[in-house]
């Protein structure tokens, strides 16, 4: 497997904050009922996303908004061959029938995890609609699939490798992209 | 798990806080673990292995409450269960795994099968491969068999249980079993009682608690027993049996147990010489209520089935407060799940990788 080298950050610790701000502004602006939203991130790093989501439209119009955490283990496509993530255990805070259920993932790429996310999500009832909330956007969709909330848009190529860090997960906020060292 | 913050916003969006809430402590888990083609024993698992599969299995177990319990992650698999002993709890909670898990299960028994007309364990393996079974599933009376297979089929082997050998779903179910009533293993003094010599039960577990932390204490009458019966591994160097402590003297035995496991008294022991009476054995060493309250107050009592109640376990103690022999049987389905997921079937076909 070819090395990988950083080549650079594309969102800085305050840049991502102020993403996930205005992100949470545009899900109140579209969203008049906050108690029928439900944010469910999705893990890895959607589950702290999603947290501070909340944490930010608690901050800007005093409501709590449910949260939950996904993972999409079961309901992948590429069963076949791969390795198998450990998975986490999913916790949905609410019935989610009737509510604005928003996706919440660090990257939106070929737009498969979100499918297995609303496979999942399924399985679970019958949200009044689903909306997707992402950190970057970086195109090369294999599915008619959107997001409704995008941090940044940023065109990739395919060799490529975005990675959004946490600070929960990774100690550090921050967005760079990997390009695959041809030596 | 409704939010409520009042910190800052900065603290809030820059994300100073701890960890997740209501996550368990993963960092001695890891994301992508290397994956494994057979399951035959538990003494080629690591620990970090052992809590990946039972960290999926708390997956599995909210499955398993669901209205509907049927997820789409083995579609298109074929799980085969090829058992040439008799079993009822092993085999249909392997076939609930599986259907759970929307594979396809053909079960296969020894009995009515082209194995009564005397083909041999490698030519029936030879046939179900070629129908395409991505995990076959096998208990057979001599140790090995999953193995000889696991040499010579692409297919996934998972041992169900061979001769005197290995039961490696069953300990881990009963690792699972512990570690969800306690939170942890390591340290635990978990007391097996009864048929050590031949259990293949008594062997896995012996490999899963020790790596697990926890003090072993095998308790029998010494014909069941030897007194070398662990020389050849403790002549080695760390091995992880070094620890394991053998009584016959079961009051002993069980004094400030947090686990008491009573197996099986096979009944073909007493015609093979190996115990005078089952009525002396039962009063030597069966658990009883009296015998119970020698262990700590919130001991956890289990049991592998087939129980012989009366014999090996007294049925005010089998069906007690701190019996969770029931819920060993749902947790051998959430294992299972866990197991046959873990598994890494051949690659057939296309897949698509996701991001």
């Amino acid at each position: 497997m070819a090395q990988r080298l950083e080549a650079r950050e594309i969102l800085s610790s305050e840049e991502m904050a102020r993403s996930l701000a205005r992100i949470s502004h545009e899900i109140l602006e579209r969203n008049s009922r906050v108690e029928r939203v439900a944010l469910v991130g999705i893990y890895t790093r959607g589950v702290p996303m999603a947290e501070r989501i909340a944490g930010a439209i608690k901050e800007f119009q005093g409501e709590d908004v449910a949260v939950g955490a996904l993972d999409i283990g079961l309901y992948r496509d590429d069963i076949s061959g791969g390795v198998r993530p450990t998975m986490r255990p999913t916790h949905l805070p609410v019935n989610i029938q009737g509510k604005s259920v928003i996706l919440v993932d660090d990257v939106l790429y070929t737009g498969r995890t979100i499918r297995a996310a609303m496979d999942a999500l399924n399985d679970f009832g019958r949200p009044r609609d689903i909306q997707v909330a992402v950190l970057v956007d970086r195109g090369h969709r294999e599915l008619p699939i959107k997001a409704e909330y995008v941090g940044k848009n940023v065109p990739t190529s395919a060799d490529e490798q975005v990675k959004v860090r946490v600070v929960e997960v990774d100690g550090v906020d921050q967005v760079v992209i990997l390009r695959r060292d041809e030596q | 798990m409704t939010q409520v913050r009042s910190e800052p916003i900065q603290s809030v969006l820059g994300g100073r806080r701890a960890v997740v809430a209501s996550s368990p402590d993963l960092s001695e888990v890891p994301e992508r673990p290397e994956g494994r083609r057979h399951i035959l024993d538990l003494d080629d698992f690591s620990p970090a292995e052992i809590l990946g599969v039972m960290q999926n299995a708390d997956v599995m177990k909210e499955v398993l409450h669901r209205d509907i319990k049927k997820v789409p992650t083995l579609r298109g698999k074929t799980v085969i269960t090829l058992f040439y002993e008799a079993s009822t709890r092993t085999r249909v909670s392997f076939e609930q795994a599986g259907k759970i898990l929307s594979a396809d299960v053909i079960n296969v028994a020894g009995d009515g099968s082209s194995v009564e007309k005397g083909e041999s364990l490698h030519n029936t393996a030879l046939t179900l491969q070629a129908m395409n079974a991505d995990i076959i599933v096998i208990r057979h009376p001599h140790s090995g068999a999953p193995h000889f297979l696991a040499r010579n089929l692409d297919s996934c082997v998972i041992n169900a249980g061979d001769g005197q050998h290995a039961h490696p779903t069953q300990a881990l179910l009963d690792l699972y079993t512990i570690q969800s009533h306690r939170g942890q293993i390591d340290g635990l003094k978990v007391v097996i009682v009864g048929d050590i010599l031949y259990s293949r039960v008594a062997r896995s577990n012996l490999w899963g608690l020790t790596k697990m932390g926890a003090q072993v204490v095998l308790c029998a009458p010494p014909t069941l027993i030897p007194p070398d019966f662990l020389n050849s591994s403790r002549q080695v160097e760390g091995h992880p049996f070094a620890s394991v402590q053998i009584e016959t003297n079961v009051e002993r035995a069980l004094e400030g147990a947090d686990v008491v496991m009573a197996l099986r008294l096979q009944l073909e022991r007493q015609r093979a010489g190996r115990l005078p009476t089952l009525r002396e054995y039962s009063r030597m060493y069966g658990i009883t209520p009296k015998r119970l309250e020698l262990a700590k107050p919130e001991v956890l009592v289990m049991h592998p089935g087939p129980m012989n109640e009366g014999i090996e376990i007294d049925p005010e103690v089998a069906h007690g407060a701190r019996s969770v022999i029931e819920e060993q049987v749902t947790n051998g389905v959430a294992i299972r799940m866990a197991l046959l997921y873990t598994v890494l079937t051949p690659r057939r076909g296309g897949s698509f990788p996701l991001p």
